[in-house]
């Protein structure tokens, strides 16, 4: 980011490359609206890039950008500037359009089965994401698919490290129970054992 | 922090600390009393179990890839962004808007350089307080009036001076200063 301060473009460039990904995805998880994730994310670069003089290396990169990414993404499911629409991964939207904006699953299983309970798998997952409140969900997301420390995380979100830990034991708490039907038989057993006072095996 | 308290005690805890624990993060003391109350506490060893499970149902979220046009449209709209004004943009170089900025900075300075030379018509507006002694120079600066002769013979101390040939005073007027 340095680099790109002193007018390097090619930086800005691998910044671009680099980055891309991870901030559609982080934000399409924030958002559940494809094309508006990708507005969004186009927003941050913006932002980034109109700010490059003022580039102060007070704080990672990763922090800055995500802190603008998550702000942005608050304000849009606030205002509520989309549609909050569901997103069937089957479902095409309105005939004329070219290529239906289906959610594109990795290929990783050739079974025609396997592969459609794996989209209704990730179809569940990204509903009970999106049902918890806009800033729980912006800390599982950066826990758990951007891998930034507590105190990173604690900065983007503008909260004590300690406050941090107590949304992330929120909101795993409520995901645990949202996708009951996703985790292990045994573990659910065992979860029923003990609401009945029983000792799990 | 997981000393002789009940419980329940015990099992709040735990809570502040689980998901510092499951992610491999949690400090070695802390790790191991974590360990030790899992032993022992069923809820607290299924809830373990479950948040390790959830995490294991998020690995499975597929990545949504960024459509083609992606890198195109924000190139686009940098292009369209107005380009940055500074006020010294109309300069054509660096050395001519750092002499123009000092340029300013000293007008500004002189013109409000020390009142100290010029009292008089600096505070034109304001009561003048005379200090001490300024009365005396007062005659002194307007020479203009000292050298005009009628002005100064109706100054009744100038009575006293030798002045042009003058009769013998009368006998019986006092002489008056």
């Amino acid at each position: 980011m340095l680099d790109v301060k002193a007018g390097d473009e090619a930086s800005f460039e691998l910044l671009l490359r680099k980055y891309r990904s991870p901030l559609v995805n982080f934000l399409y998880r924030m958002v559940r609206d494809r094309a508006h994730a990708e507005d969004l994310a186009q927003e941050v670069f913006l932002r980034v890039y109109r700010a490059r003089q003022e580039y102060a290396p007070s704080a990672k990169f990763t922090t800055w950008m995500f802190r603008i990414a998550t702000n942005l993404a608050l304000n849009s499911v606030r205002d509520n500037r989309h549609r909050q629409m569901e997103i069937s991964m089957d479902q095409p939207v309105e005939s004329g359009e070219e290529n239906p904006r289906v959610m594109e699953v990795p290929d990783r299983a050739p079974n025609v089965e396997q592969d459609l309970v794996a989209r209704s798998r990730a179809e569940q997952i990204m509903k009970a994401i999106h049902a918890l409140p806009e800033k729980q969900r912006a800390a599982v997301l950066l826990h758990k698919y951007q891998e930034l420390d507590y105190g990173e995380i604690a900065r983007v979100l503008q909260c004590s490290e300690s406050a941090l830990k107590s949304l992330l034991f929120r909101a795993y708490e409520t995901l645990r129970a949202d996708l009951a039907p996703l985790v292990s038989p045994t573990v659910r057993m065992q979860r029923v054992q003990v609401e009945r006072g029983e000792q799990p095996a | 922090m997981f000393g002789k308290e009940s419980s329940e005690k015990n099992c709040s805890a735990v809570e502040s600390v689980l998901i510092e624990y499951l992610d491999g993060r949690a400090e070695p003391a802390d790790r191991h009393a974590v360990e030790e109350h899992l032993k022992a506490c069923a809820s607290c060893r299924v809830r373990a179990e479950e948040f390790r499970s959830v995490w294991g149902a998020l690995d499975d979220l597929p990545e949504i890839i960024p459509s083609p046009s992606f890198d195109a449209a924000l190139h686009a709209r940098i292009a369209a962004e107005p380009a940055p004004r500074r006020f010294w943009s109309f300069l054509p170089s660096p050395r001519l808007a750092f002499a123009f900025t000092a340029l300013v900075v000293l007008s500004v300075w002189f013109s409000s350089g020390p009142r100290v030379m010029h009292p008089k018509v600096a505070q034109q507006d304001q009561p003048v307080v005379e200090a001490p002694g300024d009365s005396d120079f007062g005659m002194i600066r307007d020479l203009s009036v000292l050298e005009n002769y009628d002005v100064v013979s109706k100054f009744d101390a100038l009575s006293e001076l030798p002045g042009p040939a003058t009769a013998p005073a009368k006998e019986g007027t006092v002489e008056t200063r």
